[in-house]
């Protein structure tokens, strides 16, 4: 009894450390590509300064936002303002918990894991939000009403896409998600084209979401430079600005993960051969690379054209593939 | 209904060239030059502060102290002096200053000159934290190359 239990609590420390650690390092280095595929794109060459292929840049950046103050401002509301930062870190550092890296490494599997995943997805917009508001900064302000109007019209077209998911796979359970997809990428719930012919369409609409969920352009309406400044993070400094950071790329690598667990056969081989946790990570950081190549292939949408995207094409796409689905799981019994 | 569809694809399949065309350029030459570690030849024609040329025969500055440059300056930031030496047709330099903080680069020396002892130089790293760096002894720079 008293072994389990310490067994259990170490089991805690290791997959927090663990979690924390990964959300951190992926922060680092997904700025650091954030810089450099950008600078290739654009015929430069990047940070080359620090380390070797400028590899220790991230490094430096942390120490440098490590080692200010943080100031906050006259009229702020200081305890949301201060409560934000962290409200943003949490979820996003909570939803790696349910996710199934490979067969073995889980923290928890939630039979309701994918359910959890969305439910905290919406709080990263409640702290934007807060942000916004606490800043008391007119700029802040337009952003969190920004932040709000975007994340529910971006959530109803994912979510729609989720639940002609979960009506083929028949399970809100990630690691099963997955496990239904083995043997080769025709198994796929990408190319699963018997249960609903527009697969790879509604995988489509899933990324773009994504990008807006997460506040990445072309759809970074929160932190428009050239409009709001920096939006909610004006008034941010040093680590307050750092864990919004952190957050951001966070959220990059859950939502990748999770349109890689349900479309992409999360740890599974494409050509069958031995699976395992690298093949998830290939699969994670090529849909990080399309994020970040995305972002620096097109300029920022104004904000009804963010609008009229998801109510004119993706809702109505998304509601046409929903019920498609339904019509083929009728017409077409599952096996 | 149809022009929805098509405008929507139509929109679909520019962004995926506006990708291809990102994804192109990742693996192009690279144009950034690592600067402080490599640097550029300047080109022919441009114009950095005023050097005295040197004639190749005798190894002397070309300059005979006529002071043109010296009045067709607009800012004057030339200062030069001569002596004639013993047995010598024409007279030679023994200082010529150039106070390159008021100097405006506009060339007016070298075409006042007649006997082509002005060239613009190709000097650009002239960059520095003391005045007296900019008070610029051209005698002493065209004596250095030889």
């Amino acid at each position: 009894m008293t072994h389990e239990m310490v067994m259990d609590g170490l089991r805690l420390v290791l997959y927090v450390a663990g979690l924390i650690l990964f959300a951190a390092t992926n922060a680092a280095y997904l700025s650091l590509a954030e810089r450099k595929i950008p600078s290739w794109m654009q015929l430069r060459r990047g940070p080359t300064e620090v380390g070797p292929w400028g590899l220790l840049q991230p490094v430096a950046d942390g120490l440098k936002l490590m080692s200010k103050q943080i100031l906050i401002p006259q009229d702020t509301d200081k305890f949301l303002f201060i409560l934000a930062p962290v409200m943003v870190v949490v979820p996003s550092i909570l939803c790696l918990v349910t996710l199934p890296f490979s067969e073995t490494i889980a923290a928890r599997n939630y039979n309701l894991g994918l359910l959890m995943i969305f439910a905290f997805g919406a709080i990263n917009m409640f702290a934007l939000m807060l942000a916004g508001w606490a800043s008391a900064n007119k700029y802040s302000s337009i952003a969190a009403a920004r932040v709000v109007a975007q994340n529910i019209a971006y959530e109803i077209p994912a979510l729609l896409i989720v639940i002609s998911l979960v009506m083929i796979t028949h399970t809100f359970n990630l690691h099963s998600i997955v496990d239904q997809q083995s043997g080769g990428f025709w198994h796929w719930n990408l190319f699963n084209l018997k249960a609903n012919p527009l697969m790879p369409l509604s995988f489509l609409i899933f990324f773009i979401c994504l990008l807006a969920e997460a506040n990445r352009a072309p759809f970074d309406m929160v932190e428009a430079e050239s409009e709001l400044v920096a939006g909610a993070f004006t008034e941010y400094s040093g680590m307050g600005f750092g864990l919004f950071f952190i957050a951001e790329y966070a959220n990059i690598v859950v939502g990748c993960s999770v349109a890689t667990i349900l479309f992409l056969g999360g740890w599974h081989c494409p050509f069958g051969l031995l699976p395992g946790v690298h093949w998830f990570l290939i699969k994670l950081y090529s849909l990080c690379f399309a994020v970040i190549w995305v972002r620096w292939s097109f300029p920022r949408t104004q904000f009804y054209g963010l609008l009229n995207l998801s109510w004119k094409i993706l809702i109505p796409l998304a509601l046409f593939n929903l019920i498609l689905t339904a019509v083929m799981l009728k017409v077409i019994p599952m096996p | 209904m149809i022009k929805y569809f098509k405008t929507n694809i139509e929109g679909a399949w520019t962004l995926a060239v506006g990708m291809w065309i990102t994804f192109c350029h990742m693996f192009r030459r690279r144009v950034t030059l690592d600067y402080p570690y490599k640097s550029l030849t300047m080109t022919p024609r441009y114009r950095g502060h005023i050097d005295l040329i040197k004639d190749e025969t005798t190894g002397k500055p070309k300059c005979i102290v006529c002071m043109a440059c010296q009045r067709a300056c607009p800012s004057g930031c030339i200062k030069l002096d001569g002596v004639k030496p013993e047995g010598a047709t024409r007279k030679e330099p023994t200082s010529y200053t150039l106070n390159f903080t008021t100097c405006s680069l506009c060339g007016l020396c070298v075409e006042s000159c007649n006997f082509g002892a002005l060239k613009f130089s190709k000097e650009y790293n002239l960059a520095s934290l003391r005045k007296e760096d900019y008070q610029m002894d051209l005698l002493a720079r065209v004596q250095e190359k030889t």
